[in-house]
């Protein structure tokens, strides 16, 4: 008799479908990390020289850190000498629309089932793809433009519009915040930058691929997304990496403002390459993401469904300044054979009558570790404020670990802060329910999996929660040891 | 047709049914009574593929196929369905989605297309009405919360919608009142023609009162020790199982 467990096992040992490299020339600096590595960056990016400065106070700051090892995670160090801190692939000139582009090039965005052409077309999104360091591409630029609002490469932001990235650079992650985040303040290659004007509610939502090719590059891209007063944008970033043996390092720095009345909802789904089933190779992902709500009654919400990484070290927050600001994070993590995740959220009420909700499943299979890390922080100011967290593991097999590490410090005795929490396994009974009706086993998992996460999934926009489900399907189906 | 021949199951070396026969043919209606711990529920567990139970000994044939070998999906899919005794909580996945599911995973495995939401929509509320079931029972978490009359009705829902050839009803009448009892009954008994088979397993005559079974079987302590018609399970709620056990250790 086939057992169902025969069944997991083989569903267990899927490969990693992004595992492809594109073989194009690229531009690439030698391995190593000092004063001029930063020096060349800036150059070959034909940087003013405010961002020159900043990133060599960055690199000096990061010399004095220590990497930090507080997080519930196990690796191998790693040696920043040997990491290479740019790559991009060779192209004359910057292309001035998608015609231009290396065809190989959207063939690997066709292979990862994004075409850009179809997008363009068809979903009304906007993509700026980030092939390893540059931004090669970006749709819908000229629509945006007519409705004031920017949404470029990071690098052309800084030649086009320099004033707003010096104001708003490094205003909610300081080169100081973090060795990760003053690492990725030096060396970072690119990235995406979104200004919304004041009153305009973005009429798409805006979308980045990233995708790590080249070999033993880092990829350090920066993201900075400004919000003006009364202004609304959705942003979508999916993240994807070939296959690799060793480990490639992933430090990415993203940055949200918003203004009065503004509100901002940043959805992630990543799949980068998590290792293979005996944890060899696999993406380290140490992420500073965080969000301001600089005005009163702003909003932010972050909403992230990581599937991928061999490592992820991650805690996307959101600075409750302006008061009734709103500050929202919800998560999926699902970790399988010997995959880490580290993540979590930071909420900071600072502001008067602000209030942040946190929702966060974790689903951990095979070997695998998965971590809950958060931070409520109530200042003494910040009356009325109010969290709701609600915590919930799901637990596939004997092997794996679920850990929830909920720090508060409220300052204000009447903040109002409430957590919830549990833990649960997919039962046999359940399976057996399901397959009696006929339901096989993959798909029976995988609709325990996407009820256990129904709350997270209903947050992303539609076309991003039919992308999630299918990566849970691919990533955590059938993973009961 | 359904074949059961001198079968033996175990769980972790226990033997729990110790050599049964059963035949059951297109048409008919057979009930198994018994005491507690004689064996029922593995019977039913066993027909429908769970895991945990080994065959030590003879075999399981359902319209000449050996069940042995297939998952309980499979089995599902040859037309077996089990209504369960203590129907499974799922949270997070309404009853629709799982109704849907269940009922596109049976078309896809005829080569059928899936149905669509509007269509589904009207055969479910058909169902739903005989069993005298609100909407609200669509957008419902599978069996979350559920009292154990709304579990109940909920896999006799699930039966009418997946219309299998046979069905095997564990314990369906525990748990409800007399009036749950009533539309549950009737339920089953739109179900009989000619083509389908139905395994009653029950504690009690009172489910026999309204569902009139073709034979009633005994089991007892993992084999078959009676066998009759309707009336047995009178003389069974009469007289209870003692008689019978004593008599059949007198053999």
């Amino acid at each position: 008799m086939t057992k169902p467990n025969q069944t997991l096992e083989t569903l267990l040992q899927q490969n990693y479908e992004h595992g492809f490299v594109t073989d194009i020339e690229s531009d690439t600096l030698p391995p190593g990390l000092n004063a001029d590595t930063v020096r060349a960056i800036s150059a070959k990016k034909n940087e003013p020289e405010f961002m020159l400065a900043w990133r060599l106070k960055a690199y000096e700051h990061w010399c004095q850190l220590t990497e930090p090892h507080w997080a519930h995670l196990k690796y191998t160090p790693i040696d920043y000498q040997a990491i290479c801190y740019y790559s991009a692939p060779k192209l004359k000139d910057g292309p001035k629309s998608l015609d231009e582009v290396d065809p190989k090039l959207i063939e690997t965005y066709n292979k990862l089932g994004i075409p850009l052409k179809e997008q363009e077309w068809l979903a009304g999104v906007a993509v700026d793809a980030v092939f390893d360091s540059i931004s090669v591409a970006t749709t819908f630029k000229d629509k945006l433009n007519d409705m004031g609002i920017i949404f470029c490469s990071f690098s052309d932001a800084v030649q086009n519009h320099p004033d707003l990235v010096q104001q708003y650079l490094g205003s909610v992650v300081p080169y100081t915040d973090n060795f990760f985040a003053a690492l990725n303040a030096a060396v970072f290659s690119d990235g995406s930058f979104v200004y919304i004007p004041p009153g305009v509610r973005c009429p798409m939502e805006l979308s980045t691929y990233f995708r790590i090719n080249a070999k033993s590059t880092g990829q350090f891209e920066r993201t900075l997304i400004i919000a003006d007063k009364g202004a609304y944008v959705s942003y979508l970033e999916g993240c994807t990496a070939p296959q690799r043996d060793e480990n490639q390092l992933h430090a990415a720095v993203v940055e949200l403002v918003a203004l009065d009345n503004a509100q901002i909802k940043y959805s992630t789904v990543q799949n980068w390459y998590p290792g293979d089933e005996n944890g060899v190779g696999g993406i380290y992902n140490f992420v500073t993401k965080r969000g301001e709500c600089r005005g009163e009654h702003s909003k932010i919400s972050w909403t992230q469904v990581e599937t991928g990484s061999a490592i992820t070290w991650k805690y996307p927050s959101v600075i409750l300044k302006g008061d009734y600001s709103v500050g929202e994070f919800y998560s999926v993590a699902l970790t399988n054979h010997h995959q880490q995740a580290d993540t979590g959220t930071k909420m900071v009420h600072i502001g008067k009558h602000t209030k942040s909700t946190i929702v966060s499943k974790g689903i951990s299979a095979g070997f695998a570790q998965n971590t809950y890390r958060g931070l409520v922080k109530v200042l003494a100011q910040a009356d009325g404020a109010h969290n709701y967290t609600r915590c919930d593991s799901l637990l596939m097999g004997t092997h794996c670990g679920a850990h929830t590490f909920p720090y508060i410090e409220s300052k204000n005795s009447r903040a109002r802060i409430e957590h919830e929490a549990s833990t649960s396994k997919i039962s046999e009974d359940q399976l057996f329910y399901l397959a009696q009706r006929g339901i096989d086993t993959e798909n029976a998992v995988s609709m325990i999996v996407n009820g256990f996460c129904k709350e997270v999934m209903k947050t992303l926009p539609m076309e991003f929660a039919v992308e999630a489900r299918k990566l849970l399907g691919l990533s955590l189906e059938g993973s009961i040891g | 047709m359904l074949i059961i021949n001198k079968l033996q199951v175990s769980i972790q070396n226990k033997a729990i049914l110790k050599g049964i026969d059963l035949k059951i043919k297109p048409g008919e209606v057979h009930a198994i009574m018994g005491p507690n711990g004689s064996g029922k529920s593995t019977l039913a567990n066993v027909l429908s593929g769970r895991e945990e139970y080994d065959i030590t000994a003879g075999t399981l044939h359902y319209q000449g196929v050996d069940l042995a070998p297939l998952t309980p999906d499979e089995r599902a899919h040859l037309g077996l369905f089990l209504s369960f005794q203590y129907p499974v909580e799922i949270p997070g996945v309404s009853n629709l989605y799982l109704l849907k599911s269940a009922l596109n995973a049976k078309r896809k495995h005829q080569g059928l297309d899936e149905i669509d939401a509007i269509d589904f929509l009207s055969v479910v509320r058909e169902k739903m009405k005989l069993l005298q079931m609100d909407d609200s029972y669509l957008y419902r978490d599978v069996n979350t919360g559920f009292s154990g009359g709304e579990k109940k009705r909920n896999e006799i829902l699930q039966l009418l919608l997946l219309e299998p050839s046979l069905c095997i009803l564990d314990e369906t009448d525990s748990g409800l009142d007399i009036d749950a009892l009533r539309i549950v009954a009737k339920g089953i008994n739109l179900m009989r023609n000619e083509n389908r088979s139905i395994l009653l397993i029950t504690h009690y005559q009172r489910l026999l009162d309204y569902i009139k079974p073709d034979v009633v079987h005994v089991l007892s302590d993992g084999k078959m020790i009676a066998e009759g018609d309707y009336q047995l399970a009178a003389v069974l709620e009469a007289e209870g199982y003692e008689p019978f056990i004593q008599k059949k250790a007198g053999d």
